[in-house]
């Protein structure tokens, strides 16, 4: 249990790093974008919005820096993240309407996208040297591609062009969000192409890297031994897949960080009304408040996410734990 | 001395191909483009033809101008923060593998914060911040870039590091009294060459990703051009949704082949390092030509040791077919 602990540890830290990133940039710039911020806003907001503005940033200048830092951590310990500019709301008021769009949208597509990616990588590395090999190029042509764009294409294909999937938004607009039949079955339709674009965008990936792990073991002896024994092909290839597929797991930590930032702007392009979109309209309109909030969730959750990832891998490869046991 | 063995495999000559054709843009670029990018004195939304090779905007300004323009700008952010953030991890890297204790620790916990927060978050928080006659500036660009951007190299060449730390020939120098900085840097560092070399490729390819991105979200200087202010501005006019493709499928395209130039060099380098990938990468005729099985299923993926074009004696253990 180690292992786990010194997991724990390092994203703890990490979340410090990211929390603490947040308070020092804005001090850090020249300028003092928060006194101008406020500046600009005077007069559009209400007088305890902007007292709520300023405590998520640590209170006012004249006090010590230190003091300001303590400030800044307690109100984000009371769940103060400051108030949205633009909006007028309490940044986390906004951020539990647009979360959960986005954590299936990207949860759904990162499963997926690793499922089909491992298999498809798996089935490569057994036959290679066969045709099979061309795919490669064509993936890592994909792999290229960046996410937003290749989502653009399908939005001009397969939305505007061909008319075969909905597009913009998440729910058909006549309905109204709700536990309802007819709108999750809205909700899974919009959400076709969005997962789609993100699912080939990614894939690439976890596709090479299956393969390249595949063919150093099937050189082991045991996938040998596994053949001279009779056993049936598929049962060969579940064996080798399976020694194979550990690195990927082990990386998958890594790469959630990636796919979530490509994922994002995904949102965007279809206008998805999750964090993603957003964080582009907050950029857009210089909503700092907005944009730190969104930046400290998704750092966050990317974290929990890597976590969980550890906490797999944990479990399907014992010489982590005997590692932990000496 | 012995030869420097280039893998001929086709990918890799056609990746070499694509990334000096846009090299060669980055430099010539900006003189061949026919018209000025800004120019908006042509009919709007033209589609494209002999005269506008892409078409035109809806300002009726000259795509094909853009991309050409636009390619300097994209690739000499992707280089500065490339080589930047190389070095980056080369120094950290090294340092932490090499010297370990402490150091190590230290040095692998930063390493490890960086790679686990996201990457893009955290530049668009950076870059919201900036001033905005920072956000024009190549320079600028390139190292916050760089800042998320190292880690990853770090921890690869820190493992390959320690790996070579305990070699005879590190320990030589370290007997006859080289300094410390000398065994780091000229025995070690020159032994990562590959290594160094795809994680450089790996950096590139995220920074064009990552400065394209910022652009696309209007985070950078709307009067510098680049492949991504072109897509920003496409996406502003809803180009995707009016069926006007010619606006933003060249930029797109540019920066897609631009990846896969990149991806396919690396692959020659994998290949370089990994022996067995280099004949599982072999087309069926070049196969047969060098007396391996047709298909491989089992055992050892056979080395191949001589260029593929020369047919010559293989070492190999002998392949095991079902």
């Amino acid at each position: 249990m180690r292992l786990i602990g010194r997991r724990l540890a390092l994203y703890s830290v990490t979340a410090w790093v990211a929390i603490s990133v947040n308070f020092i940039l804005p001090h850090l710039m020249p300028g003092d974008p928060i006194q101008t911020l406020i500046g600009k806003i005077q007069g559009q907001v209400t007088p305890q919005e902007i007292e709520a503005i300023r405590l998520s940033f640590g209170g006012g200048l004249d006090k010590p820096l230190l003091t300001q830092y303590f400030t800044y951590l307690s109100q984000l310990l009371h769940g103060n993240l400051g108030v949205s500019i633009t909006l007028s709301q309490p940044v986390t008021t906004i951020l539990k309407q647009s979360v959960p769009w986005t954590l299936g949208l990207i949860g759904i597509s990162t499963i997926l996208s690793f499922i089909i990616g491992t298999v498809c990588g798996a089935l490569l590395g057994w036959t290679r040297g066969s045709r099979l090999d061309s795919l490669i190029p064509t993936a890592t042509f994909f792999q290229a591609i960046p996410y937003f764009f290749l989502a653009t294409v399908m939005l001009l294909v397969f939305g505007s062009d061909l008319h075969l999937f909905p597009v913009l938004g998440a729910y058909s607009q006549n309905l109204h969000p709700g536990w309802t039949w007819a709108f999750a079955a809205s909700a899974v339709r919009y959400a076709e192409l969005p997962v789609v674009s993100i699912v080939l965008s990614s894939i690439a990936g976890w596709m090479l890297g299956m393969r390249n792990m595949m063919i150093t073991v099937v050189a082991e002896d045991f996938v040998l031994m596994a053949v001279a024994m009779g056993l049936p092909k598929r049962k060969v290839i579940m064996a080798a897949a399976r020694n194979a597929v550990l690195p990927s797991i082990a990386n998958l930590s890594l790469a959630i960080g990636l796919v979530v930032s490509g994922a994002l702007l995904v949102e965007l392009v279809f206008n998805y009304p999750g964090v993603g979109d957003l964080l582009l309209n907050a950029v857009q309109n210089e909503d700092y408040p907005l944009i730190q909030g969104i930046f400290l969730v998704i750092t966050l959750a990317v974290l929990a996410a890597n976590l969980l990832a550890d906490l797999v891998y944990l479990g399907l490869d014992p010489r982590t734990r005997t590692e932990t046991a000496t | 001395m012995k030869k420097l063995r280039i893998p001929r495999s086709p990918k890799v000559i056609l990746g070499l191909c694509i990334v000096v054709f846009f090299l060669l843009l980055t430099i010539f670029g900006p003189l061949l483009a026919p018209f000025s990018p800004d120019d908006t004195s042509f009919a709007p939304l033209l589609t494209p033809s002999a005269h506008h090779w892409f078409g035109t905007t809806s300002l009726g300004q000259d795509i094909f101008s853009q991309t050409l323009v636009g390619a300097r700008a994209t690739i000499v952010v992707a280089l500065v923060a490339g080589l930047v953030a190389t070095m980056l991890s080369m120094v950290v890297g090294i340092s932490a593998g090499y010297l370990g204790g402490y150091t190590d620790d230290g040095l692998s916990l930063m390493s490890n914060v960086f790679l686990a927060i996201p990457g893009l978050p955290l530049l668009i928080v950076i870059d919201s911040y900036l001033p905005v006659n920072s956000r024009s500036n190549s320079l600028v660009i390139g190292l916050i870039i760089a800042l998320t951007g190292w880690a990853w190299g770090a921890r690869v060449i820190r493992a390959q590091t320690m790996s070579l730390r305990n070699r005879d020939f590190v320990e030589a120098s370290r007997i006859i009294g080289e300094k410390r900085h000398r065994v780091m840097f000229f025995e070690v560092a020159p032994n990562l060459l590959p290594i160094l070399a795809s994680s450089l490729l790996f950096t590139l390819l995220y920074s064009i990703g990552a400065y394209v991105t910022l652009a696309y979200i209007g985070l950078t200087s709307t009067s510098v051009w680049n492949w991504g202010t072109m897509l920003f501005w496409a996406q502003n006019n809803n180009a995707p949704l009016s069926g006007e493709w010619y606006w933003f499928v060249p930029p797109g395209v540019c920066i897609a082949l631009v990846g896969t130039g990149l991806a396919l060099l690396n692959f020659g380098i994998d290949e370089f390092i990994n022996p067995r990938l280099r004949a599982a990468g072999l087309s069926s005729k070049q196969r047969r030509k060098l007396g391996l099985p047709r298909r491989q299923r089992l055992g050892l993926t056979p080395v191949v040791r001589s260029n593929v074009t020369t047919p010559a004696p293989i070492a190999t253990t002998k392949p095991v077919t079902t």
